[in-house]
Formats: C-alpha cells, structure tokens, sequence
C-alpha cells in the first residue's frame, strides 16, 4: 500500500474525501446562502453548525423509504443509484495531485463526458419510474435540457484538448505548468462553466427540478434515502464540475511551492464550488426554451469559432 | 440573419445585467446580518406588547381585582373564569381567577375593560408547556406583587364604597356625604 495513482489506499482515501466534501457541502451551501441572503444559516448544531450535516443523515436514514405502488420499482431504485455510481466513476481519472488519483487514463476527459451523459439517464429514469406528472414533466425537461447542452460540453472542452494534445487529464495539468488554459481559452472556459451548471442540475439551471413550477420534478416521489442519493449525487456532481474546471483551465495542482500541490488543487475547486453557490443566490432560473435556443444558436456557434480559431493558431504556430 | 444578431444582442444585454446582480449578491457577504439570535440575544420588546397576563395589587398591596366580570365578558373566546367573593369588611376579590391561556388570543380587551387596572398583558411572550394542562393559569400564578404598568390606581381610595379605615365621605376628592337632616346650605 502507498501513495500512487491506483493503490487500495489512494483510492479508499479519495472515495471518502469525495463523499465526505459532497455531504459538507450540504452545510457550506446552506451558510452562504444565509450569509449571501443576509442571514445566517445554520449555526446552531455543534461548532458553527458544522453538525448539521450528521443531524440531516439521521434525519434521512430514519424516514420512511416508500416506493409508490404505481411506480415501476426495477428503474425507480435504479435511477438514484445511477447518479451517484456514474458521478464516482467520473472522479477516477481526475487527477488530484501528482502521483493521487485512481486511473492514469488516456482518454479521460472522453471518459468524463461520456459518464456525465450516463447522468442524464438517472433523472430521465427516475422522472419516467416515477408515474408522475410533475416527475415526467422534469425528466422531460431534463432530455431537453440534456441535448442542449451536451453538444457545446464536449466542444468547449476541444480547445483545451488540442493546446495539450493529449485527452489525458494528468497530462493537461502537466501541459499547464507554464500558463493555465484559462487565458488562451477563456471562451472555452466560460462555456464550460454554463455547461458545467447544466451538467449538474444546479440553479441557475436546475430545469428538471425547479420545485417553484414542477413541486421537486424528477424526484417528487422520491424519498429517504433514495431522495438523498440524489441530493448528494448533485453536490457530488458539483465537486466534478469544479474539480473539472480547475484541472482543464487552472492549472490542476499547479501553484506555488509554498503550499503542496492537493492544496492547491482543494483551493481553486473550493473557489469554483463557491462560485456555484453563489449563482444559485443571485440568477433566476430560465425556461427551459430559452436554455435551449440560448444553448443552439448563441453557445454552440460560439465554441465552435472558438474551436475553429484555436484550431488555426495551433496551426500558423507550428 | 438579421435576428440572430437581435438574439446575440439580447445575450450580451442579458449577461452584462447577470454579473451585475452577483457582484451586488456578492457584497451582501459584507452586509450585517438581520437575524436575531433568540435565545440569546433577546429581541427588543415593546412596554405596550399584549403578552402574558398579570393581575396586580394597588399601591397598598391589596388585590386590585374586585371581581366584577367585565373581563370575563369582554373576552372574545372566553378563557377568563372567575367568581366573586368578598372579605368580611366587604371588598369584594375573586375567589379563584383562572385564564386558559390555550385559549388566549392576547387580544388585550380584558384590560381595556377592567375598571380597576387590575387586569394587565406584559411584554413576556415565551409562556411555551409541554402540557395543555400547564396552559391553565390560577390566581396564585397570575397575581403578582406589584401594581403593573399603573402606579396610581386605587380603587377603594378613590370610591365611595366604605370598607375599613376609610368611611363615606374619606376617599380621595371625595366630599363629606351630605347630612339630609341639617337644613343648613
């Protein structure tokens, strides 16, 4: 046992971190909102209401796990696990550090936007399972929301692909030591971004869940546990996407000395992490036509001329 | 053609108006906090907020209810229950004064129909129980050793009724009775 990408210890100790940092975020959300909405948020159980996350697990693991009889049970208790076992799955091949992380894949940004497709399915199966119409009407809007956005996802990435040459994301890291991506592609970047949001089903773009117009869309019937796996899916999929954002366009681990590489790293996620929830504090949540003709006619354009134009500098450089 | 560009205008509009609302969402991390941290931190109570109920005693240290209904009557959802009762000197008190605070919608015209001030809502509003029954106030928890909000009322000194220690003709601004036998002015 040691510390290399791929031993027992690593990958325990990542599988925990990630689960751990996910369940925290439940608090960490819930504070700075309070703080971003001139509250406090939670405050009262254990130190600055760290604890509160332990009081909401006993809370969800007690309450009743009821699967509605008209419900199709085979995909109803297959679609929360789907969540959380793609978003896992897409967190082996980040690498967090040097020499930490559970794959060294060579096709691991290929890798992540096939699994963050996979997602799409736990929503869609879990809204259909449900034989609701709020829920159908999410998983509706989730399929929607998902062909709109996966296109310009994978496009958005190919810039910083062919700057590293490489769809290894170690290697992109690596290729960042001397200028993170975020300026030769900030374009890339942004779109990445709104993307990523989409990805993850937070508000802004929390379409399928928008429990203002739909009650809670796709997991309406859902509760206890399986309710949780989505929940915690979600911030799951919000460490992805941050992790994501920092490997492909800030440099990864890259930083000063002064501070170990997985410092770095846990900082710039925390940043993007922070920067979500603040998102969700301060824009209105669109409708799902305009997220739709915003992501076809203005983001798909735009990542596509990008692409072009990085394409045609790597070119005039060589 | 024409309205994609009308649609990338709108874009750039709309986006500039977005990172404008988080820049200010943002500073709100800055701004003071508006909640009140209860327990702890006890908010500001107002001298006239209808809270719990006290009945009180006069500047002599007698009971200042004389038990004469109004608030009974006056309650809207009856949670007043009390019965007369009087000394052997002739003031009259209550024998029991019982308030259902289960019932009480703190709607104060108990003390604006008291003749006497001896009816009185205080500032305290934390009157939780575990127990329904707990609700249920009597005399001995409602009176207090004190006048209240009104220093100055006293009944019996300023009515005509005799009791011990003050005849008719003795209260406060009040004239000798007169003597319907003397035939002088």
């Amino acid at each position: 046992m040691a510390w290399e990408v791929g031993s027992g210890l690593t990958i325990s100790a990542i599988l925990l971190v990630v689960i751990v940092t996910a369940a925290m975020l439940i608090w960490v959300e819930r504070r700075l909102l309070g703080f971003w909405q001139d509250r406090l948020g939670p405050n009262r159980v254990g130190p600055f209401g760290l604890l509160q996350v332990v009081a909401d697990m006993i809370k969800i693991f007690t309450k009743e796990d009821w699967i509605p009889p008209f419900a199709d049970r085979f995909s109803f208790v297959l679609a929360p696990a789907i969540i959380m076992i793609v978003i896992l799955m897409s967190f082996s091949v980040i690498p967090f550090a040097p020499g930490l992380g559970v794959v060294d894949s060579n096709v691991g940004v290929l890798f992540v936007l096939a699994m963050a497709s996979l997602g799409a399915y736990s929503v869609m199966l879990g809204g259909l399972a449900s034989d609701n119409k709020y829920a159908l009407l999410g998983s509706l809007r989730a399929a929607a929301q998902m062909v709109s956005y996966e296109v310009f996802m994978g496009v958005s990435i190919l810039g910083v692909v062919a700057l590293a040459g490489s769809f290894n994301l170690r290697e992109i890291v690596i290729a960042q030591e001397d200028g993170w991506y975020v300026i030769p592609q900030f374009i890339g970047f942004v779109i990445f971004l709104i993307a990523g949001i989409a990805e993850s089903h937070r508000l802004p773009f929390d379409i399928p869940e928008a429990e203002q117009e739909i009650c809670a869309g796709y997991h309406t019937e859902y509760s206890g546990m399986k309710f949780g796996m989505f929940f915690v899916g979600e911030y799951l999929g919000l460490v992805l996407i941050s992790s994501l954002i920092t490997v492909l366009f800030f440099g990864g681990w890259n930083g000063p000395e002064f501070l170990p590489p997985i410092v770095w790293f846990s900082a710039k996620a925390f940043f993007f992490i922070a920067f979500f929830i603040l998102l969700r504090a301060a824009i209105p949540r669109p409708r799902y036509d305009q997220l739709m003709s915003y992501g076809w006619l203005f983001l798909l354009p735009l990542s596509l001329i990008n692409l072009l134009v990085t394409g045609a500098v790597i070119l005039l450089e060589n | 053609m024409s309205s994609f560009f009308k649609f990338v205008l709108l874009v750039k509009d709309t986006l500039i108006s977005q990172v404008v609302s988080l820049w200010k969402v943002f500073m709100h991390l800055f701004v003071e906090t508006d909640t009140v941290q209860y327990p702890e931190q006890q908010p500001h109570m107002f001298s006239r907020w209808r809270g719990r109920i006290i009945l009180t005693r006069d500047p002599d240290g007698e009971e200042r209810c004389v038990a004469c209904n109004l608030c009974a009557v006056a309650c809207p959802v009856d949670c007043i229950a009390l019965q007369k009762t009087e000394t052997e000197e002739g003031r009259w008190y209550p024998d029991f004064f019982r308030i259902n605070f289960s019932r009480c919608i703190m709607c104060g015209f108990c003390e604006e129909a008291c003749p006497t001030n001896a009816i009185q809502l205080t500032p305290d509003f934390e009157m939780a129980e575990y127990k329904r029954q707990d609700m249920v106030w009597e005399k001995e928890d409602l009176l207090i050793n004190g006048t209240g909000k009104y220093h100055e009322t006293n009944f019996y000194r300023v009515s005509g009724k005799a009791i011990p220690g003050k005849d008719k003709g003795e209260a406060r601004n009040e004239l000798p009775p007169v003597d319907t036998r003397s035939l002088l002015p």
